[in-house]
């Protein structure tokens, strides 16, 4: 009834090509950008910015990086955390040899090295597929993994062998460091990942996305069609490293403040790869999706037993959380195994011939 | 159909509610307590009883003193798992209510709290573990590593085996190992050993255990058994430590030459090697088992009441080191209390009350712990850690028994170290803020 494009004529292909061609999506989106960018920042606490939004914008972007290589072109790879490292370590040798160039240019900066070490270890993707990249990749998350504990050079030699990120200004606004205000930090990540999801979806939606999709849907027939195998794979990984690049370096610069090479393990690479599983391959809204299920679920559930008034132990709200979470991700793909975007796709879909379904 | 509408519909109203369920301050007044544990993930065997421990012994002042003088103290435990990213969750949910004083119990979590404590005013007590530099009052005046750091500890351990040995110049040729956890915690005493190894003119072999390969030291205990070393130094934790014993014993390595920091001494960790594990030796810093008068208060006035702890567990070693902790903490909140003469102490007061911390023997005895540990005498606004000693103990098979008397770290090898180390961190951490906090004179 309220959902539906009759009455919305296009007169222009441009207007018929666009990425929200119903013009109640485009309120919608603009309705969820007024609340992060003016509600949130104005009603939110301290607890719900530092510990709940900066962390799923973050792992969110993170999830889009991942989803631009696996969900789109089709490649799987278990090196997230490791390319998330690369950025982090990257941003910190950046900005503590030229302490005087703004961090958000050094921020940026990282993840072209983290693409560089992606095209690296993206090398192996022509000739092998599937499981046997996976296992690739997982050579690269242990040795970069490795590489953040052995070398000292790339935490200057600190002594706890962990990276600190120091205070770095934009003229008189204190960006990073202990005494940056969890607003302005949340701004600055917000920013970040609403510019970096506008391109991504300029990318999957134009050429290169389309030859990403055509290797994934069948390589041979890709190659056929005159795409390049090699090129399209490794820019694929190259974005995609740039974007776990840069939700790396935020993850260490305007999150944690601090990281030991733990940070990196092959776990977070399993987070981030959970969250585009569950919520949907090949799709940027199921990036978001995933990282609210998978990150922003279980710090919810903790505090439900609390608001209820249980007097439950927090190691047993720990357990219990992990019970329902676990449970909730088979449930969801039992109910719909293309993830949580496919779902909410159908749901607009009912949503258009509502309440009159033929 | 329905199901899948009103399944997203509780999604989106899920996360629509997320701003409401900030958590809300606390209204009872009382000494605010948080304790960051872990008794979940790879880590839970260790703090399991450390866990328990803290908040035992936290509990029992409410149940036999009603809190501390007067007020009660709220106990609250957040779950960390051991993990980085949900410590800072539960430090960003438990700062709203107010916490005099943080256990990070992670070094991990540490590290990400130190530059945040002076921000927020909330002093960070990281017992024995978290960074050693810290210990520099000048620097960090808001965080607090007593009663000794790791670097004490490897001294400690150098002067048991000088002792040993007949003397340190009887090092002269000697081998000796050090197998560590690959991370910050087991390589900051590398700096320190290798120092020890050219003034005494003994050689060093490094064995490192990656966080992944804890489980599995075959590599390591393989080159072991090639290199022979005379004495084996370890700095484990968690699964790491059992592991590790097994192996030892498995490769015939004679026991009563590998020794662990304090953090390798569970019972759990040489229980599982059986008779092998006899002759193991670690530091430790605290009485181990249940025959002090403060313990069995925790048995009569907490256990089976208030408290997750099975009874024949108290008094276990790890379980001692949450006791341990949480004298610490006590102690701080109480002289916070006389410094200030409020009884409800914030946080600002509780970093004071760590700054003039003092337990002397004979108060030790009042708080029904004759001998537990050695006097807490020299932590001061520069010092705050103390260098305090430990002394060396050994399993012989069913329990720890103390073998050596109180061993004092070599303070003066230590503190250059510590405070180079300090300076250091200062220096790369650009604004770093200039202590401004007064310090108490001692009465």
């Amino acid at each position: 009834m309220f959902y539906r494009e009759a009455g919305q004529y296009k007169t222009s292909y441009v207007a018929d090509q666009a990425v929200f061609p119903i013009r109640q999506d485009r309120y919608g989106i603009a309705i969820i950008l007024l609340v992060a960018f003016v509600a949130i920042p104005f009603l939110g606490s301290t607890f719900l910015l530092q510990a709940v939004m900066i962390p799923f914008l973050i792992y969110s972007l993170a999830a889009i990086g991942l989803n631009l290589l696996t969900g789109y072109t089709g490649l799987l790879s278990l090196g997230t955390g490791a390319f998330m490292g690369v950025g982090a370590y990257a941003c910190y040798k950046l900005t503590s040899v030229f302490p005087e160039v703004n961090i958000l240019v050094w921020i940026i900066a990282s993840g072209f090295v983290a693409a560089a070490i992606g095209i690296l270890f993206g090398l192996p993707s022509l000739r092998i597929k599937g499981f046997y990249l996976a296992i690739a990749t997982l050579a690269a998350q242990f040795f970069l993994q490795w590489c953040f504990v052995r070398i000292p050079w790339l935490v200057n030699y600190n002594v706890s062998n962990a990276i600190e990120v120091p205070q770095r200004q934009l003229g008189e606004i204190i960006l990073t460091g202990p005494n940056s205000t969890p607003l302005t930090r949340y701004m600055v990540v917000l920013v970040i990942v609403v510019v970096m999801t506008w391109l991504a979806s300029n990318i999957v939606h134009g050429r290169i996305g389309r030859m990403w999709m055509a290797v994934r849907d069948q390589d041979i027939a890709a190659e056929l069609m005159g795409i390049r195998l090699l090129p399209t794979k490794l820019l694929a990984f190259a974005v995609s490293s740039f974007y776990c690049g840069v939700a790396g370096a935020m993850l260490v610069f305007l999150w944690y403040g601090g990281a030991e090479a733990d940070t990196f393990n092959i776990n977070q690479s399993f987070f981030v790869l959970f969250m585009i599983i569950i919520g949907g391959l090949g799709s940027l809204l199921g990036a978001y999706f995933g990282a609210a299920l998978i990150f922003g679920l279980p710090i919810l559930l903790r505090y439900v037993p609390a608001e209820l008034g249980l007097p439950l132990h927090s190691a047993t709200v720990e357990h219990l959380s992990f019970l329902v979470v676990g449970v909730l991700i088979i449930f969801f793909l039992i109910v719909e195994p293309h993830g949580l975007a496919r779902l909410w796709q159908i749901a607009k879909q009912k949503l258009r011939v509502w309440p009159f379904p033929y | 159909m329905r199901l899948k509408g009103l399944l997203i519909g509780a999604m989106l109203g899920a996360m629509a509610g997320t701003p409401a369920l900030a958590p809300a301050a606390l209204a009872q007044d009382g000494i605010y307590v948080p304790l960051f544990s872990y008794r979940t993930g790879p880590f839970a065997g260790s703090g399991i009883p450390i866990a328990n421990g803290m908040s035992d012994y936290l509990n029992m002042l409410n149940a036999r003193d009603g809190g501390i003088g007067g007020v009660r103290l709220i106990v609250e435990e957040c779950e960390t798992g051991y993990d980085t990213k949900k410590g800072v969750e539960c430090y960003e949910s438990t700062k709203s209510k107010k916490p005099v004083v943080t256990n990070p119990y992670s070094t991990g979590i540490t590290l990400q709290l130190i530059p945040k404590a002076a921000v927020d005013k909330i002093p960070v007590l990281s017992m024995a573990y978290g960074l050693s530099a810290s210990a520099d009052g000048e620097r960090f005046p808001w965080v607090f590593n007593p009663p000794a750091t790791y670097w004490d500890g490897l001294s400690m351990i150098m002067k048991y085996i000088a002792g040993k040995e007949g003397g340190f110049d009887k090092l002269k040729g000697k081998t000796i190992g050090y197998i560590f956890f690959d991370g910050g915690y087991g390589r900051e005493p590398i700096p320190l050993l290798e120092q020890f190894a050219k003034t005494y003119g003994f050689d060093t072999k490094l064995y490192p255990v990656p966080a992944a390969e804890m489980q599995n030291q075959s590599a390591q205990w393989l080159s072991v058994r090639r290199d022979r070393p005379n004495y084996m130094i370890m700095w484990g934790w968690g699964a790491m430590n059992p592991t590790a014993v097994r192996e030892a014993a498995r490769t015939n390595f004679p026991m009563d030459r590998f020794l662990g920091v304090w953090w390798s001494g569970g019972e759990d960790d040489a229980r599982p090697a059986g008779e092998g594990a006899k002759g193991y030796l670690t530091l430790n810093f605290h009485g181990v088992g249940a025959d002090y008068p403060a313990i069995q208060d925790i048995v009569k006035h907490v256990i089976g009441k208030n408290s997750q702890t099975p009874r024949d567990k108290v008094g276990e070693n790890l379980y001692n080191r949450g006791v341990y902790n949480s004298v610490l903490i006590a102690e701080a909140i109480r002289t916070a209390q006389q410094i200030t003469g409020k009884k409800l102490v914030t946080g600002e007061d509780v970093r004071r009350g760590l700054e003039s911390l003092t337990i002397t023997e004979a108060r030790w005895k009042e708080i029904g712990l004759p001998g537990f540990a050695a006097p807490i005498t020299n932590v001061s606004c520069t010092d705050h850690n103390g260098h305090h000693a430990a002394y060396m103990q050994q399993w012989d098979g069913q329990k720890w028994v103390k073998v050596s008397d109180w061993i004092t770290p070599m303070k003066e090898q230590v503190r250059p170290l510590l405070e180079a180390a300090a300076k250091d961190y200062v220096e790369k951490n650009t604004g770093w803020p200039k202590r401004t906090e007064a310090c108490d004179k001692r009465s």
